[in-house]
Order: structure tokens, then C-alpha cells, then sequence
């Protein structure tokens, strides 16, 4: 009896466990079906899901558009705004997490509090300031915001892997004779490596999908992706076999990145809990 | 080897004393074990000496010379923890190669070096494992490995046991002796298990409450305990305690205490003994003997027995327990009255302070000491 009741909740709890990713998914799996058909398909009311697929709306985005000046631009700026972020938190982390002061809890509040202003508040001032220091349209101007609206993020995350580390350990390895920075080099970081490269992937991932400044702040020269799929949204009306082809261009490597690397994400998002 | 000494150590945080002036002065090769209760600071006084907590105040000297603010790698101590805290991603090779590498030890000599401590300590066929791989023994011995490796001046244990299950640690105990003795090094070990005291200390230094409450080898706390606090804490099962009244000083070296119930004279060498004054007679279990012509009766609550000795909880008649050690072949069963003598010449007596006042018979191990 238990034994069945047992077997009927596994079964009941993968088939909704399937029916919430398919549920999740489908949008990506119409813009990609979407991205293969001719314009009038795509719009057909009620919606074809046999037809014959065609490139053309692939063809006509390589056409119009330099895909891989974008994709370079989405890239660098990404991986750079991730690897400073990192050698920005991962001390900031260490600090707070080993050589915690009366304040270390309100200022980790405190940063997580600035990502619940919306953008959009501080527009005009970063316009202003990106404009004045001629980081408009400039990579480096994006790679700086972006590093620092995902500092809060790096630093929360790297702080609470690295409270899972027993203290005792890095004390061992202080009696050991090791430097400050031999202890966080070689006795912390390969103990919190999951942890941090999990914490890179998620910059990576938002550094990849913003799209609020990198509409407001770059026009060609540093855009990237979004900026890419944005601009074949909106002059020509509804073009929306190209439209889905160019997301699909712009969304394809992080999701290919984020399918290789799933393994390692789980893992760290997962490190206390499994331990 | 060294020398280690504490002058007046004090440790405050925020604004409370948890160690509270500790003086003590530790031998070359001497084996040192600090017991107190939970909480008595006993952990924070051996990180100062490691150097992992800042001393608040007073100095700290390992051979003779002052290292209160010498990193803990530059004072010459290796620390044995009682999480072992081994590190996870090395193998138990590199976990006792770090701290050679760190100092920059040629390869050679450091092989040489791992090669000999993992054959004292058995480990050659689990150089290659990571910790994850071991015993909670073996990960002991890891643990106390790359302590030796290092050539320590002073090793440091905290509760090095404490996660081991009795039968190990009674091994772990023996072998922790003698390969102290073998490698005579100065060692200073912290336990709450005052066993473990008891069988491995040369001296002990008994901690309550940031302060300490006597330092003296095994036997000497054993037999001549300070005050009721060292009383009550060494030995095991504990010393009886039974509040008494003074009742006469007898001027041949002796007094006389009362109960309600009963009434012992007991050699002291104190005088100016007030009659009437309260005060604690102590009493271990093994000095009651049962005797049918014995002054003190009561009647046996519970038999616990042992094997080779049998623990009788006996209650008297003012209600009061006790233990009294007997023979393992005792048949006595719970409910039976029995009559029993203290020998005079084992018993205690404590002032209304808890002091322990002067005795004039010792243990003979103790002549002279
Ligand atoms: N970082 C700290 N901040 C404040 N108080 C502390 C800190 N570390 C220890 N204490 C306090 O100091 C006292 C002594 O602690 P310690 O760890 O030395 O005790 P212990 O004798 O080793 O006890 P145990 O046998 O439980 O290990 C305790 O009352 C503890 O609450
Ligand atoms: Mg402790």
C-alpha cells in the first residue's frame, strides 16, 4: 500500500515537474519555430505548427545586420564586467564573511537595497556622468555599470559560500604559515570554487540579458545583442520571423554555455544543501 | 624544545573578561592539560597562545622570549583541531606537505620528512586519499601528522578526541602518550574529560570561569584538591560532599564534625577551628568501606555494577546520597541497610568558603612533592 502511494507521488510529481518546464520552455521553442518560417506563416491566426521552414529570415538578419560585431560587443563586455566583478567581491567577501565588524550585516542590506530602485531613477544621472566622462556608447562604459549593478549580487553570493567554509580550516592553514593571500588562494578559493564559478555564471548571464543601458547608453560602436534584437523590433512594424530569427541569434551561446555548464551551476547553487 | 610562559594572560571581548590573569610557567617537554567545565575559556587561552586571538593584556614567552605579537607560524607551534580541519581538496600527503612547501623545504627532504611521520603514524597506505576518504581515526592521525611534520617547538591539542568514539579514544589516548614520549615535545592539551587528564598530563591546570583554580600533577589534585570546585571536578565517580558542623578541635592535630546523623574526627594540621563554624566534608567513593561494625548506616538505593568494581548509591538517614566504591563481587541489592566506616585519614574538609583545610596525612606517592 505505502509502496504504492509512494510511487504514485513520484510519478505525480514528474509529471508536473514536466508540464512546469514545458510550460517554461515553450515560449523559447515558438520564437525558434517562429525564427524558421515565412513572414505570413508567422502571423497566421490560428498559428501553423506544420509548415515548410525556410532560412530567409536568417538570411535577411545576416543581411542587414553586422551579427557578429554584436555578438563580440555582448561577449567582451560580459566576460569583462564578470571578471572584475569578481576581483572586486571575492575580497569584499572574504571580509565579511572572516572579518565580520559591527556593521558588516546593514552594509550587505545596504547593497542588496540598491538593486530594488528601478533603472530607470538613476537614468539621468548616469546619461549625465557616462556622457561627461565620454563612456557613452564606449564598452567600457557598459562593462563599468554592469559590474557594478552586479556587485551586490557577487558579493551576497560569494559571502554566503564562503560562510560555509569552517573557519578552522583557514586557521589551520594560518598555523601552517600561510600568507593572507596564500590563505585565500590556496586554501579558500579551491575550497569556495563552485561557489565562485557559479557566482560568474549568473554575471554572466545578467551581464548577457540587460537591455535597460545598453539601449540608454550605447548606438553601434559597443552595442550589444539586445541592442540587436532590439532594433529589429521596432521601425519595420511587425516582422516577427525576423524578429524571433535575431533572438534566437542573440539568446543562442548563453544558452549553449548555460547547457554546458548546468552541471557546475546546480552544484554551486546547491553547495550548502548537499554539502 | 622549548619553554612556554604565561604572565597574568587576560582576554576581553567587548568589555567582558573571559580569561581573567592566568599565570603558569610550563617546562621543556613538559605535557600540560587544561580541563574546566563548558564555556571556562580554556579554548580562547590556548588560541591565544597560538596566536589566532589577540591577548588583551599580560605576556606571553616561548623560550623566554616575548611573542604576543608574533604571527602563530612564527612562534614555532603546530595546533591539532577538534574539527581536525584537514583541508578537503588535498590528499593527506599534500595536507602534510603544505605547511613544508609554505616554509620552502626542498621536495626531497620533504618526502623524507612525510615518508617518516606516516610510518609512525601508519598512514603510508593512505597518502594518495583525500580526508573525505578516512576514518574519523584516521583523519585524527592526518591531523596530528602534519602537527609532527613540522617539527613543532610546542604542539597544541584542543579537544583532539572529543569526535572520537570511546573505544578510539581510549587508543588514541595511549598512543597520543607515548608518542609523546618518544618525541618529548612541550604540549600543552585541552580537554573536558578530566580521564583524559587524569591518564595523560604531567601537570594539570584546572580553569573556572577565566581563572584558575589549581595547577598540580594528577595525583596531587586527586588527593589534595584546593578547593571544593577542583573537589568536585577531578575523579570520577565524584568525591562525596556532605555538609557537616565543627563540632570540637581535638589538640592532638585532629577535628571533630557532625551531622544530625553522624560524626567523624578527621586529622588536620589546621588550628583556631571554630566549633559551631559550618563546613563540607568530602569523602571519595573508594575510602567508605562497608563494615557491619561501621558508626555511618544507611541504605542502598541503586547497585551499578561494573565488573570490576560496584558503585553502591547508598542514602543515609538525614536523606543525603552517596557512592560508595565496593568489589565487584559485592552482592548487596537495593533496599538493604548497611553500615560503613570513613577512613578519617582520606577524608576532606572545606571551610565555608570552599577552601580545603590542611592536611596531615598524605598519599605516599605524593611524599615529599
Ligand atoms: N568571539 C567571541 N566573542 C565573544 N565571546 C566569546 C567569543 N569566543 C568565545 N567567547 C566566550 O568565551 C568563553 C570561553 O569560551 P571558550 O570557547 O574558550 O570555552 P571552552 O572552555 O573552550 O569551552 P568548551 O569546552 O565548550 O569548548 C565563553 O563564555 C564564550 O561564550
Ligand atoms: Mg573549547
Amino acid at each position: 500500500m505505502a509502496r504504492t502511494s509512494t510511487h504514485m507521488r513520484h510519478a505525480a510529481i514528474t509529471v508536473l515537474a514536466w508540464g512546469i518546464a514545458l510550460w517554461m520552455f515553450f515560449p523559447i521553442l515558438w520564437m525558434v519555430l517562429t525564427g524558421f518560417k515565412s513572414e505570413p506563416d508567422a502571423i497566421s491566426t490560428p498559428p501553423h505548427f506544420f509548415f515548410s521552414p525556410t532560412i530567409s529570415s536568417y538570411q535577411d538578419v545576416f543581411a542587414r545586420e553586422n551579427y557578429w560585431h554584436f555578438a563580440t560587443n555582448s561577449v567582451v563586455i560580459s566576460a569583462m564586467a564578470t571578471v572584475v566583478a569578481l576581483l572586486v567581491s571575492v575580497p569584499a567577501a572574504y571580509a565579511m564573511a572572516f572579518l565580520p565588524g559591527p556593521r558588516t550585516r546593514m552594509t550587505l542590506l545596504w547593497m542588496l537595497s540598491t538593486r530594488m530602485l528601478p533603472s530607470v531613477g538613476v537614468l539621468v544621472p548616469i546619461y549625465l556622468l557616462a556622457r561627461a566622462t565620454g563612456l557613452l556608447d564606449s564598452r567600457t562604459g557598459l562593462i563599468v555599470i554592469y559590474m557594478l549593478t552586479n556587485l551586490p549580487i557577487t558579493v551576497w553570493m560569494l559571502y554566503t559560500f564562503f560562510r560555509e567554509v569552517p573557519v578552522a580550516i583557514l586557521e589551520a592553514g594560518r598555523m601552517d604559515g600561510a600568507t593572507r593571500w596564500q590563505e585565500v588562494t590556496q586554501v579558500l578559493m579551491p575550497l569556495a570554487l563552485p561557489g565562485i564559478a557559479s557566482t560568474g555564471l549568473l554575471s554572466l548571464i545578467l551581464c548577457w540579458n540587460e537591455t535597460f543601458w545598453s539601449l540608454n547608453l550605447t548606438s553601434s560602436i559597443a552595442a550589444p545583442l539586445t541592442t540587436f534584437i532590439a532594433s529589429f523590433s521596432s521601425p519595420e512594424g511587425l516582422f516577427f520571423a525576423k524578429l524571433s530569427a535575431a533572438s534566437t541569434l542573440a539568446v543562442a551561446p548563453i544558452m549553449v554555455f548555460g547547457w554546458v555548464s548546468q552541471k557546475q551551476l546546480v552544484r554551486g547553487l546547491t553547495f550548502g544543501a548537499v554539502k | 624544545m622549548a619553554t612556554v610562559e604565561l604572565r597574568n594572560l587576560r582576554k576581553t571581548y567587548l568589555h567582558e573578561e573571559i580569561i581573567k590573569g592566568v599565570s603558569l610557567v610550563i617546562a621543556e617537554r613538559e605535557f600540560i592539560v587544561f580541563v574546566g567545565p563548558s564555556g571556562c575559556g580554556k579554548s580562547t587561552l590556548l588560541r591565544m597562545i597560538a596566536g589566532l586571538e589577540d591577548i588583551s593584556a599580560g605576556d606571553l614567552l616561548i623560550d623566554g622570549q616575548r611573542v604576543n605579537d608574533t604571527e602563530p607560524a612564527r612562534r614555532g607551534l603546530a595546533m591539532v583541531f577538534q574539527s581536525y580541519a584537514l583541508y578537503p581538496h588535498m590528499n593527506v600527503y599534500r595536507n602534510m606537505e603544505f605547511s613544508l612547501r609554505l616554509a620552502g623545504m626542498p621536495e626531497a627532504e620533504r618526502r623524507q620528512r612525510i615518508g617518516d611521520v606516516a610510518r609512525i603514524l601508519q598512514l603510508d597506505p593512505y597518502l594518495d586519499h583525500k580526508p573525505g576518504q578516512l576514518s574519523g581515526g584516521q583523519r585524527q592521525r592526518v591531523a596530528i601528522g602534519r602537527a609532527i611534520v613540522r617539527n613543532p617547538r610546542v604542539f597544541l591539542f584542543d579537544e583532539p578526541l572529543s569526535n572520537l568514539d570511546a573505544a578510539l579514544r581510549g587508543q588514541m589516548r595511549v598512543e597520543l602518550a607515548s608518542l609523546h614520549r618518544r618525541l618529548g615535545a612541550t604540549t600543552i592539551y585541552v580537554t573536558h574529560d578530566q580521564v583524559e587528564a587524569m591518564t595523560m598530563a604531567d601537570r594539570i591546570v584546572v580553569l573556572n570561569k577565566g581563572v584558575v583554580e589549581q595547577i598540580g600533577t594528577p595525583l596531587e589534585l586527586y588527593h589534595r584538591p584546593r578547593n571544593l570546585f577542583v573537589a568536585r571536578f577531578m575523579g570520577s565517580p565524584p568525591m562525596n560532599l556532605l555538609p557537616v558542623t565543627i563540632n570540637a578541635q581535638i589538640p592532638e592535630g585532629s577535628v571533630q564534625v557532625r551531622t544530625e546523623t553522624l560524626s567523624v574526627s578527621i586529622p588536620t594540621q589546621q588550628t583556631g577551628l571554630e566549633a559551631g563554624a559550618p563546613a563540607t566534608l568530602g569523602i571519595r567513593p573508594e575510602h567508605i568501606r562497608i563494615d557491619p561494625q561501621g558508626a555511618v548506616q544507611g541504605v542502598i538505593e541503586i547497585s551499578e555494577r561494573l565488573g570490576a568494581v560496584t558503585l553502591l548509591h547508598v542514602r543515609l538517614p538525614d536523606g543525603q546520597m552517596i557512592v560508595v566504591q565496593t568489589g565487584g563481587d559485592n552482592a548487596d541489592r537495593a533496599d538493604t541497610p548497611i553500615r560503613m566506616t570513613f577512613e578519617e585519614e582520606h577524608c576532606h574538609l572545606f571551610d565555608a568558603d570552599g577552601m580545603a583545610l590542611a592536611r596531615s596525612t598524605d598519599h605516599p606517592l605524593l611524599a615529599g612533592a
